[in-house]
């Protein structure tokens, strides 16, 4: 059953359109991933599903509620210096009717609620950003760019994170410009691009799709998407 | 989509912006310690300061114009400088746009930040007038209803320009530039350097109608036991207004 359904979902900026033509449904309990290069109108698409933006026009349907059961990190979102750890998350946890255990979420994402926002890294802050996100224990988590600015081994403790998400039922909608992250993490993927979606499939359905040629024995996701997004320019 | 925040959520929030304004010592010093130093300093230091002064209706300067202005100084400080410079902050690091995505608006926030604030400037004018009296002699105010009045006037009149600063400003950096380019007039006009009994006639006719001359005097003749003027109320009236409604239109989320 589609838990968020987007049908011609449309942004535009006086002049400059973000979103162009954008459908896609996700269904309760996937991991669906939203790829494209940078400007391509990911982000965009994600804010306009979580409330934060109006859409020009077009249709967002969200089938929970999008402030107590919708958990959303942003891209480039920070805290005040001084605040701990421990206190965001007992403050943000605060904001809902049914939060989860903001302890048992720290441990989870292996963080010292005495540390302030000033002393974290940026990956420490990229997991204070997920944990954020879950406080609410929402049906839905939308995360843009989670693992943008980690290394390779704290990358992978995220993707471990996700999947674990997924395991209590959270429908995850994830927005990565890396495709190893979608190969590895989603069920299905839009590929987006200049506002438009190319294609939608599952990693392995788009890699056979895309026709790589055959000079590449393995074809991954990332082959998939350089043929698929291809330009002459590039 | 509307939702009421119960009165326990708004007081972890006002709880924890709390502790983060204590967190700053820069604030303290400059909306606490500052004000209330310099009446010690210069009242006390001073000698002409703590004699009946003929310019000031009689009055030594510590009891009255010396502390009015320091009440002044410190919601000045906080209502320009610190407010504004926060609020920059929360929308530069999207704090705000991230509280847009829960069940409470970021609209608590900044009701929040405007309490604290207020709060810290009650407890800095009580702290003033406090230690003023206990170590200078500064007696109460002679009106306190009228002083009540004024300060809770100037209060709103200059914390809603605080807001329409942190509406204009494009970030933390711009914030803390056009704060500093607004309070160093205002506080001039308003008899921090030269007081408004000294000031030429053209000059106090201009400072009756900012925020900071009128609020000034108004807390002045309140300490002093005098009624505030009509025009002083109308000013910081107007000012109120005119800022929260432009604060109103111009206030970005995100």
């Amino acid at each position: 059953m589609a838990i968020i359904t987007v049908e011609h979902l449309r942004k535009t900026y006086g002049a400059h359109t973000a979103v162009d033509d954008v459908s896609f449904s996700v269904e309760e309990g996937e991991i669906f991933g939203i790829v494209g290069r940078n400007g391509a109108g990911k982000s965009t698409t994600v804010e306009c599903v979580a409330g934060l933006r109006v859409p020009t026009s077009g249709r967002v349907e969200v089938g929970a509620d999008l402030k107590e059961e919708v958990g959303v990190q942003l891209q480039d979102c920070r805290l005040p210096d001084k605040i701990r750890v421990g206190e965001a998350l007992d403050l943000y946890a605060s904001f809902y009717s049914r939060p989860a255990d903001w302890r048992a979420l720290l441990d989870e994402v292996g963080l010292d609620p005495r540390r302030t926002f000033a002393t974290l890294s940026g990956g420490q802050r990229q997991r204070l950003s997920l944990a954020l996100a879950l406080v609410g224990s929402p049906r839905i988590a939308i995360l843009d760019e989670l693992t943008t600015g980690l290394d390779p081994l704290a990358r992978r403790d995220t993707w471990e994170l996700i999947t674990r998400v997924r395991e209590r039922g959270v429908t995850v909608v994830l927005v990565t410009h890396f495709m190893e992250e979608a190969e590895r993490l989603c069920d299905r993927v839009a590929v987006i691009a200049g506002g438009r979606v190319l294609a939608l499939d599952t990693p392995s359905g788009l890699v056979e799709r895309a026709g790589v040629t055959p000079q590449v024995t393995r074809a991954t996701l990332d082959d998939a998407f350089l043929a698929l997004t291809d330009h002459p320019s590039d | 989509m509307a939702f009421a925040p119960t009165a326990g959520r708004l007081a972890k929030l006002a709880a924890v912006e709390t502790r983060l304004f204590l967190r700053e010592p820069i604030t303290l010093f400059f909306a606490i310690l500052l004000p209330v130093s310099l009446l010690l300093a210069l009242g006390g230091s001073i000698p002409a300061f703590r004699v009946p002064d003929p310019e000031f209706g009689g009055q030594r300067v510590v009891d009255v114009q010396l502390p009015g202005t320091m009440v002044m100084l410190s919601v000045v400080t906080l209502a320009l400088s610190t407010l504004p410079v926060v609020l920059a902050v929360y929308r530069e690091r999207g704090v705000l746009r991230r509280m847009s995505t829960t069940p409470v608006r970021p609209a608590a926030l900044l009701a929040a930040q405007l309490a604290v604030n207020v709060v810290v400037a009650v407890l800095a004018a009580a702290l003033t007038l406090g230690l003023g009296h206990l170590v200078l002699g500064v007696p109460a105010p002679g009106a306190p209803v009228a002083f009540a009045a004024v300060f809770a006037l100037g209060c709103l009149a200059l914390f809603a320009l605080g807001l329409v600063l942190a509406a204009v400003a494009p970030g933390s950096r711009a914030a803390q530039g056009l704060g500093a380019a607004v309070v160093f007039p205002l506080l001039f006009l308003g008899g921090v350097w030269l007081p408004r009994a000294l000031m030429p006639e053209v000059l106090r006719r201009i400072s009756d109608f900012t925020p900071t001359g009128a609020f000034g005097q108004g807390l002045i003749d309140g300490l002093g036991g005098h009624p505030p003027r009509p025009l002083h109320l109308a000013v910081l009236a107007g000012w109120a207004l005119a800022a929260a409604i432009a604060a109103n239109r111009l206030f970005r989320w995100g």
